[in-house]
C-alpha cells in the first residue's frame, strides 16, 4: 500500500475491494491434505492461503514438558518468506510468538485435554500467503485440522473478525482495512456452546461500537461455521454415500 | 425429549445430537443434559444411549488387548515398544525370558533388538501408567515372517466381521494366519507372496469400504476371482 486512499468506505457502504459492509470475503476451506500429518485442512480466506498440520496425541518431546494430569497443546504459528510483499525474515517474530499463544489458547477450551494426561499434540501454522485476518483463518483451520485427527472435540472453533474503517463498523477486514483503519477486533467462537474463546481489540472503539464490532463478528462465524463443517464432512463424504446406497437397497 | 439425527447419520464434533433422557455413549458428551458428538462419525442410539462410530480415532490400550508392537529402544531391564498409540509400552526383560533376568548374563538386544516387531498383550494400563506388555502367552512374542498392514483402529470389528465371520472367511480362502493388532496393525503370514498379498487386498477392501452392507458378499467374491485367476497361472 503505497498511498492511502482518500476513502476506505464510499457512500453507498461499497468497501475498496467491493464488498458490503457485513460482507465476508470468499472462503475455501478443504480437510485431509497431508497424508504425512495426523490431521490437516487448508483455508483460503480472501487471499489468505494457510495450511495447518497435527501430529498426536503422542508421547512429549522434550519429557519434561508434559503435564501428568493433562494434554499439552503446542502451537507454531508462521508466515513463509514469501507470504508478504516484502520479504520475512523466517526466523519467528515477536508477532509469530505472540499468535502462537494466542491461537494455542483459543483451541483449548475446545479439546478434551484431560482424557488423554502425559501426552501432547502439535499444531503446526503455516501461512503461505497473507493478506489481513491471518489469525481468524489459522483457528478456524487448526481446529478442522484437530478434528481431523480423531481428537475429541467440544465443538469446532470459527473465528472471524470485525473492526472499524472511516467511521463505519464492519466484517472482516483485509490488509489495506487493517493497516489504514481505526480498530480490528477478531473473535474466536464454538457456535453450539455459545462460547468466545478468543478475543481481543487493536484500536479504538466506543463501547457501542465495541458491542456493535463483536456482534457482527460472532454473525460471521456463525456464517463460516457450516462452511467449516461442510468441509470436514466432504472428507468422509464417501462412507456416507455408500451408505445411501445401503439404505435404498 | 428429541434426537437431533437420523440413524447412522454423519456428524461433526460439536453437533447436538439429543436432549434430555439420554445417556452419553461412545465419542459423546453430556452438558446440560444435552448429548454434542466429539468427534466425526455415524450417529446411532442403542437403547437410551447415544453413540457415533468414529470415522477418525487413534488407539487407547486396554488391559487384554492383543497388539503389534515396534521395538523402539532395549533399555537397562526391558524394552519400550511403539504400539500405535499416545502412549509407549514397556515390556520387562523377566517377562520375555523364562528364567530369572540376570543384567550381568544377559544381553536384552540379542533377544529382542530396535526394529523388530511382537506381538503382546496389554497386562495392564491407567491414566497414570504407560501400559505394560506380556508375551507370556501362546501365541505372543517375536514376529519372524509374514507382513504388516495398518488399519484404521475403528476398522478392526469390521474386519473381524459378526463373530469373526468375515476374517476366518479371509483365512479359509487364502491359506493364511492373521493376526489383528487392536490398535490398527495386522500381521499377515502365508505359504506363498501371492496368498498374503490377496490376504491384504482383502483388508484394504473392508477398510475402504466399512460401513457398507453385503460387504462380505463382496469381498467372499473378490477372493474367489482372484483365486481362480492364481490357479489359471499356475496351469500357464
Amino acid at each position: 500500500m503505497s498511498e492511502k486512499p482518500e476513502k476506505l468506505i464510499d457512500k453507498k457502504g461499497i468497501r475498496l475491494d467491493g464488498r458490503k459492509a457485513d460482507e465476508l470475503r470468499p472462503l475455501k476451506i478443504e480437510v485431509g491434505v497431508l497424508p504425512n500429518a495426523d490431521g490437516s485442512a487448508y483455508i483460503e480466506h480472501g487471499k489468505n492461503k494457510i495450511l495447518v498440520g497435527v501430529f498426536g496425541p503422542r508421547e512429549m518431546h522434550p519429557k519434561h514438558l508434559s503435564q501428568s494430569d493433562r494434554m499439552v497443546i503446542r502451537c507454531r504459528y508462521h508466515m513463509a518468506p514469501f507470504s508478504v510483499q516484502e520479504r520475512k525474515s523466517p526466523a519467528p517474530s515477536r508477532r509469530e510468538v505472540e499468535l502462537s499463544k494466542v491461537i494455542r489458547e483459543s483451541l483449548e477450551p475446545s479439546v478434551f485435554v484431560d482424557l488423554y494426561p502425559r501426552s501432547g499434540i502439535d499444531v503446526f501454522i503455516e501461512v503461505l500467503q497473507a493478506d489481513g485476518g491471518t489469525r481468524c483463518a489459522s483457528i478456524t483451520a487448526a481446529s478442522l485440522a484437530i478434528a481431523d485427527a480423531g481428537i475429541p472435540l467440544r465443538d469446532l472453533v470459527v473465528a472471524c473478525a470485525a473492526g472499524k474503517i472511516d467511521d463505519t463498523v464492519v466484517l472482516d477486514l483485509y490488509d489495506a482495512e487493517d493497516k489504514l483503519g481505526v480498530a480490528d477486533v477478531p473473535v474466536a467462537y464454538m457456535p453450539n456452546l455459545n462460547a468466545v474463546t478468543l478475543l481481543q481489540m487493536d484500536g479504538v472503539l466506543t463501547p457501542k461500537e465495541f458491542e456493535n464490532a463483536m456482534n457482527m463478528a460472532i454473525d460471521g462465524c456463525k456464517k463460516i461455521y457450516p462452511i467449516q463443517k461442510e468441509a470436514l464432512r466432504a472428507k468422509y463424504m464417501a462412507a456416507r454415500e455408500e451408505l445411501k446406497e445401503e439404505v435404498e437397497e | 425429549m428429541p434426537v437431533f439425527f437420523e440413524k447412522k447419520q454423519l456428524v461433526t464434533p460439536g453437533e447436538l445430537l439429543a436432549e434430555g433422557d439420554y445417556l452419553p455413549g461412545e465419542n459423546t458428551y453430556n452438558q446440560e443434559n444435552k448429548i454434542f458428538a466429539s468427534r466425526i462419525g455415524l450417529a446411532d442410539t442403542e437403547n437410551k444411549k447415544v453413540n457415533v462410530v468414529a470415522l477418525r480415532a487413534f488407539y487407547l490400550p486396554k488391559p487384554g488387548d492383543i497388539v503389534i508392537g515396534t521395538i523402539v529402544e532395549v533399555g537397562f531391564n526391558g524394552w519400550t515398544v511403539d504400539i500405535k498409540s499416545p502412549y509407549t509400552a514397556l515390556l520387562r526383560a523377566s517377562d520375555v525370558l523364562s528364567r530369572p533376568f540376570k543384567p550381568q548374563t544377559d544381553e536384552l538386544s540379542q533377544v529382542l533388538n530396535a526394529g523388530e516387531l511382537i506381538v503382546a498383550k496389554v497386562a495392564s494400563y491407567d491414566r497414570a501408567h504407560d501400559p505394560q506388555l506380556t508375551v507370556s502367552e501362546p501365541g505372543l512374542g517375536k514376529i519372524t515372517r509374514g507382513q504388516i498392514m495398518r488399519v484404521t483402529p475403528t476398522k478392526i470389528p469390521r474386519v473381524i466381521g459378526k463373530k469373526g465371520s468375515m476374517i476366518s472367511m479371509i483365512k479359509q480362502v487364502t491359506g493364511c494366519q492373521i493376526i489383528l493388532g487392536v490398535n490398527g496393525v495386522v500381521l499377515v503370514t502365508g505359504k506363498n507372496l501371492e496368498d498374503e498379498e490377496l490376504a491384504m487386498t482383502a483388508i484394504q477392501k473392508i477398510e475402504a469400504e466399512s460401513h457398507t452392507s453385503g460387504l462380505t458378499d463382496r469381498i467372499t467374491q473378490l477372493l474367489k476371482d482372484e483365486k481362480a485367476k492364481q490357479e489359471e497361472k499356475k496351469i500357464e
